[in-house]
């Protein structure tokens, strides 16, 4: 199979297939890569997970997972409690709205509910994991249709805060979760998703922090049989935020919907890096993240691993990145891995681009009377529309194209 | 009444570094209720000129001027222009991905208008003008120009044309890439906004086909950056019979 970057449909090869993409076996190197020198890596599917923090090294910034990051403004979130690291002091405001046919309870680390989703992948998600002892889980009861959203509202005043949130969505239930993040501090956040069989979820993470928080998050996802999960980030606000998705299948025919959108300032550094891991047959991904960059060094990261393990055959699968860059001084990484080791699938590609604001598309627009900011925000509305289109919640749909247009308006009013 | 002035113009363009002069000198008066022919061959510029009275930033005016009764058109932005009433038919229309083309057309009026269209009035406007140039209702839910055929592009065009009711329209190789059904579909069209008297258009054009549909009243040979012959519609009778050679000195049909 070749490596090409469009979407490979119906392979018919029957031996196992590897496919030489940037991150799988000799990643590219050069410009737009991030990377300086090209260097043969291990599949992704081998990179350890633990819960226990001594697992991992102290990070460098080295480190394959870690290289766009700028380790000094991650608040200490990184380092090991009596070795420098941030005790938690955060005196966050949480309130967690349960709609009739959700529960939550408080239980400990030992509970099975706890580490069912998925392990730490790196230190800070150790680390996080470590210093949460009593876990919230929410429980959405089997096959309960929830009529309002489960809300959990983080409004952060400061300090260091960690935390660990379970949400547990029973058999054929119907849910709809928002998280929403407001206020300042540090926060390292364990999120686990699990998806009971033939459960639809649609999970939403707003990251609407004021411009100095930091926020590093690791979110799982478990996909049961035949259960349609659609996941949303939203990433305004924050100086760094780090957001890690992991998606895993239980069994056939889960279905992943991975929706995304950014927008970074001057100076921002937001960072969104996915991992889905097919493991089991017939099941699909489906990966949107689109991004817009204004101002001096603001910079995003997005980084797309797709796994297809040999098992996994039927797999479907497909992820896109694109961004937008309104300004010059902005810098947009954007990493799609797929590696594939079976060539019986449906499909698997991915296709990335950023690119600078299109001259044409204004003089298009200007030529038709409407003036040069408001042809510019009617562009940036569209980029971003096609991917808020897909949430599927108006409601919230209005909010966030709304959040677009501010984001707009502060460009505008510089 | 309207008229659209265009005094010695001399336009460039960046080449590699170098400024390359395209236009050479461009005189032309259209005046509302007129229609010009441009034609030329290939090269010629005739597009150049479109381009650069609607502002388009890759051009570079070195001397000369365009005025819109009177008013300094060059100084104005390419918003500002489309405002006072130039109105220009791409020939490669651009796409703007997820700008669906009802929302397009509602934002350019109320630019155009000054105000937002009152919307009962608004949607019989535009859904009458759609039924004219035989476009599909759905259409108007799709983003502007993405996925649109060459024939669609066209019509989304003229349609523009037909809300946004410019003084001076510029027509920039309208006829190209469509098929009979269209071009005259497109052509019923621009007659249209003709026959209200309150429009002057500039037909560019490499070929004479579309001059059978749309009569102009004036009809301008465009070569090397200038124009270097004026005359009635028989003028595009000669072209077709004898193509530009006489005018650039290579064998190339009208």
């Amino acid at each position: 199979m070749s490596s090409q970057p469009e979407q490979t449909k119906g392979s018919s090869t029957a031996a196992a297939v590897s496919v030489a993409q940037p991150g799988s076996g000799a990643p590219l190197a050069g410009p737009g890569t991030g990377r300086t020198h090209s260097e043969v890596l291990a599949s992704r599917g081998e990179r350890p997970t633990s819960y226990d923090p001594a697992d991992f090294a102290p990070l460098t910034g080295r480190e394959e997972d870690w290289r766009f990051t700028p380790l000094k403004r991650l608040a200490k979130l990184h380092e090991a409690d009596g070795d420098g690291g941030a005790p938690a002091d955060g005196s966050d405001k949480i309130a967690l709205h349960l709609p009739e046919g959700a529960t939550a309870v408080l239980v400990g680390q030992d509970d099975p509910r706890v580490r069912k989703a998925g392990a730490p992948i790196d230190r800070t998600a150790a680390l996080a994991f470590a210093a949460v002892k009593d876990v919230t889980v929410v429980t959405v009861t089997k096959e309960a249709v929830l009529t309002e959203p489960v809300r959990l509202e983080v409004n952060a005043e400061g300090g260091t805060a960690y935390a660990h949130v379970v949400f547990d969505v029973k058999p054929f239930a119907e849910a709809v979760i928002v998280l929403d993040h407001k206020g300042t501090g540090a926060r390292s956040a364990n999120v686990d998703l699990i998806v009971g069989d033939s459960a639809k979820v649609t999970f939403v993470s707003v990251q609407d922090w004021d411009r100095d928080a930091v926020h590093l998050a690791q979110q799982n996802i478990l996909v049961g049989r035949d259960a349609t999960v659609k996941s949303v980030n939203v990433t305004f606000g924050g100086d760094l935020v780090r957001i890690t998705p992991n998606v895993r299948y239980t069994a056939p025919g889960g279905d992943a919907e991975l929706l995304g959108l950014y927008f970074a300032d001057d100076g921002q550094h937001l960072e969104h890096r996915l991992f889905v891991d097919h493991s089991v047959t017939n099941c699909r991904s489906h990966v949107t993240y689109k991004g817009a960059l204004q101002g001096a060094d603001a910079h995003t990261v997005w980084v797309g691993d797709v796994l297809i393990r040999a098992a996994a055959e039927a797999t479907d699968t497909y992820e896109l990145n694109r961004n937008l860059l309104l300004t010059d001084g902005a810098r947009a990484d954007s990493v799609p891995n797929l590696e594939i080791e079976t060539g019986e699938i449906v499909g698997a590609g991915h296709a990335s681009a950023t690119g600078r604001f299109d001259d044409e598309q204004l003089f298009y627009l200007q030529a038709r009377g409407i003036p040069e900011a408001e042809a510019r925000r009617l562009v940036v509305r569209g980029f971003f529309a096609d991917v808020v289109r897909q949430i599927g919640i108006p409601e919230l749909e209005e909010q966030l194209m709304a959040k677009v247009e501010q984001e707009l308006a502060q460009e505008l009013d510089r | 009444m309207a008229t659209l002035e265009i005094r010695d113009l001399h336009v460039s363009v960046d080449a590699e570094g170098a400024q390359k002069e395209i236009l050479k000198g461009v005189d032309l008066t259209v005046r509302q209720g007129e229609t010009h022919a441009i034609m030329g061959p290939n090269g010629s510029g005739k597009s150049t000129l479109a381009y650069s009275i609607a502002g388009h930033p890759k051009y570079t005016v070195t001397s000369g001027q365009v005025l819109l009764d009177g008013e300094d058109v060059l100084s104005m932005t390419v918003d500002e222009r489309a405002r006072a009433g130039l109105f220009l038919a791409m020939q490669y229309p651009v796409e703007v991905p997820g700008v669906s083309v009802a929302n397009f057309l509602r934002t350019s009026a109320t630019a155009i208008r000054g105000e937002a269209p009152k919307l009962r009035t608004w949607v019989k406007e535009v859904n009458a003008a759609m039924t004219q140039l035989q476009m599909d209702p759905a259409f108007a839910e799709r983003s502007v120009n993405e996925g649109f055929s060459g024939g669609e592009k066209k019509r989304h065009e003229i349609l523009q044309l037909e809300l946004l009711k410019p003084k001076i329209a510029l027509l920039d190789e309208t006829d190209s890439g469509l098929d009979v059904d269209a071009l005259r579909v497109v052509s019923e069209g621009v007659n249209r906004v003709r026959a209200t008297g309150e429009v002057g258009t500039l037909l560019i054009t490499h070929y004479t086909r579309i001059l059978k549909y749309i009569q102009p009243d004036f009809v301008h040979v465009f070569a090397a950056g200038r124009i270097v012959e004026s005359g009635g519609a028989e003028l595009a009778q000669v072209l077709e019979d004898e193509g530009y050679e006489k005018y650039t000195g290579i064998k190339e049909v009208a």
